[in-house]
């Protein structure tokens, strides 16, 4: 429930942010977060931008929701060999 | 990092957290109270990963499950009406109450809508003006200012058509019940860290201050809560208690300010039933006076009997980390998550559910 996920802000008007989130577009809402700038990573929980992030945190949770989606992605079953592969 | 040098340190993490567990004099055990952490931590494996002396244990982290019987009647009976739509989360649609669920209601005709946003719903309230629209606001510190924040634009836009049915609830009281509990035995807590954004984490220093119990905000990757899992390991091997930050890139130590004043505008604390744990006193939110009109219990109050909980079914005593699923008679047998007895089973996050997931085929049942 409380999962949020990050995201890039590509336009900015009044209270409503346009991101980007893993590829798909959607306008969210600034109320919670009103110093949002174009150009931010930000984190959405249910719409709402909830707290500014730093562009590594992004590629981090990409990568675990790809995971999610069914990439094989743990600590205990990376096959032997992948090493060095994308993450 | 590759996934070689992940996998290093993860086994690196592991081997140091067996030494320390070897010098433990019982077994230790951490909780964590987020349903998302839950999930991650049953996807990596990584109950089976720690030695036999370190115990990973789930609390009461998951919105859906602690809700009790009595609201989702009180949902259903209004979704009944004729005059009403529900904008909900979609995981609200399956939790039983006492005899019946909201889809159920749903496919005898009520009018129920699912929504990503609770802003969604000013939409539906625009669109449906004879309409009372009723959002289910359920959830943890981190959902609340987001129905505040609905509430406050309806204030705004003029809608006057729009409802709360609030059932919010807030993490730090929960873990004091906990820890009052003379039943539960925990020897640090795995923070959950995106309730940790709104609220900061000076929250939890009573953990340190009055139960001498260490605490690390944590967030979801497998790593990171290896690494959460090092430093409670470390500070229980130590004998000391502090609330750490492995969540550092987004939680701060006071929290969103904004966020939490939006909630505070529009909510006051109140006591709050948790299934499983009963009452528990200032753990809950409810609307404040001024924001009364938008409150749905006000207006239409309802006298729905307090739940109980379904014959045979343990969700209370697993949601405290007394005893595990594979414990409870239903579990596996009647109790599945395509036909689920109790709110353990029927969210993605509740531990049952993620125990019968993960735990047939590829891993044994976590420990």
């Amino acid at each position: 429930m409380c999962l949020a996920v990050p995201a890039k802000v590509i336009a900015v008007e009044d209270s409503v942010g346009k991101v980007d989130i893993a590829g798909v577009t959607r306008d969210i809402s600034l109320m919670l977060l009103p110093e949002t700038k174009v150009g931010d990573f930000v984190l959405v929980h249910a719409g709402f931008a909830i707290q500014t992030v730093t562009a590594e945190e992004v590629e981090e949770t990409n990568a675990l929701l790809a995971e999610m989606n069914g990439a094989p992605r743990t600590v205990t079953d990376i096959p032997e060999g992948a090493a060095g592969g994308q993450v | 990092m590759t996934k070689q040098e992940e996998r290093e340190l993860a086994s690196r993490l592991v081997k140091e957290i067996g030494c320390m567990a070897e010098q433990a004099d019982h077994t230790l055990r951490f909780m964590e109270v987020c349903g998302t952490h839950t999930v991650a931590i049953f996807r990596a494996g990584l109950r089976q990963m720690l030695p036999p002396k370190v115990e990973l244990v789930s609390g009461p982290g998951c919105p859906v499950c602690v809700t009790p019987d009595d609201y989702m009647d009180k949902a259903i009976t209004y979704a009944k009406r004729e005059d009403v739509i529900i904008t909900t989360f979609g995981d609200m649609l399956k939790v039983p109450g006492s005899e019946s669920s909201l889809m159920e209601a749903k496919a005898e005709g009520a009018d129920i809508r699912i929504v990503y946003s609770p802003l969604d719903s000013l939409q539906v309230a625009k669109d449906n003006p004879d309409k009372k629209v009723i959002f289910l606001a359920v959830g943890f510190e981190t959902t609340a200012p987001t129905a505040a924040a609905t509430v406050l634009a309806a204030k705004e836009q003029g809608i006057t058509n729009l409802y709360m049915l609030s059932a919010q609830k807030l993490v730090p009281p929960a873990l004091r019940a906990l820890l009052d509990d003379p039943e539960v035995r925990v020897d640090g807590f795995i923070l959950p860290g995106h309730v940790s954004v709104i609220t900061g984490t000076e929250v939890f220093s009573f953990l340190v201050d009055e139960y001498h119990m260490p605490g690390v905000v944590t967030g979801f990757e497998p790593l990171q809560i290896l690494r959460s899992l090092y430093r409670l390991m470390k500070q229980v091997t130590e004998g000391t208690a502090r609330i750490e930050n492995e969540y550092g890139s987004v939680v701060h130590p006071g929290g969103s300010p904004a966020a939490r004043k939006a909630a505070e505008l529009v909510y006051e604390p109140a006591d709050a039933a948790w299934r499983g744990i009963g009452v528990i006193p200032g753990s809950g939110l409810r609307m404040r006076e001024a924001f009364g009109t938008y409150d749905i219990e006000r207006l239409l109050p309802l006298d729905v009997p307090m739940g109980q909980n379904k014959p045979g079914c343990r969700c209370g005593e697993v949601l405290r980390g007394i005893v595990t699923p594979k414990e409870c008679p239903l579990f596996g047998k009647v109790c599945v998550p395509t036909h689920a007895v109790g709110p353990c089973m029927v969210s993605v996050e509740g531990v049952c559910a993620a125990w019968y997931k993960y735990g047939q085929g590829r891993f044994e049942y976590g420990r």
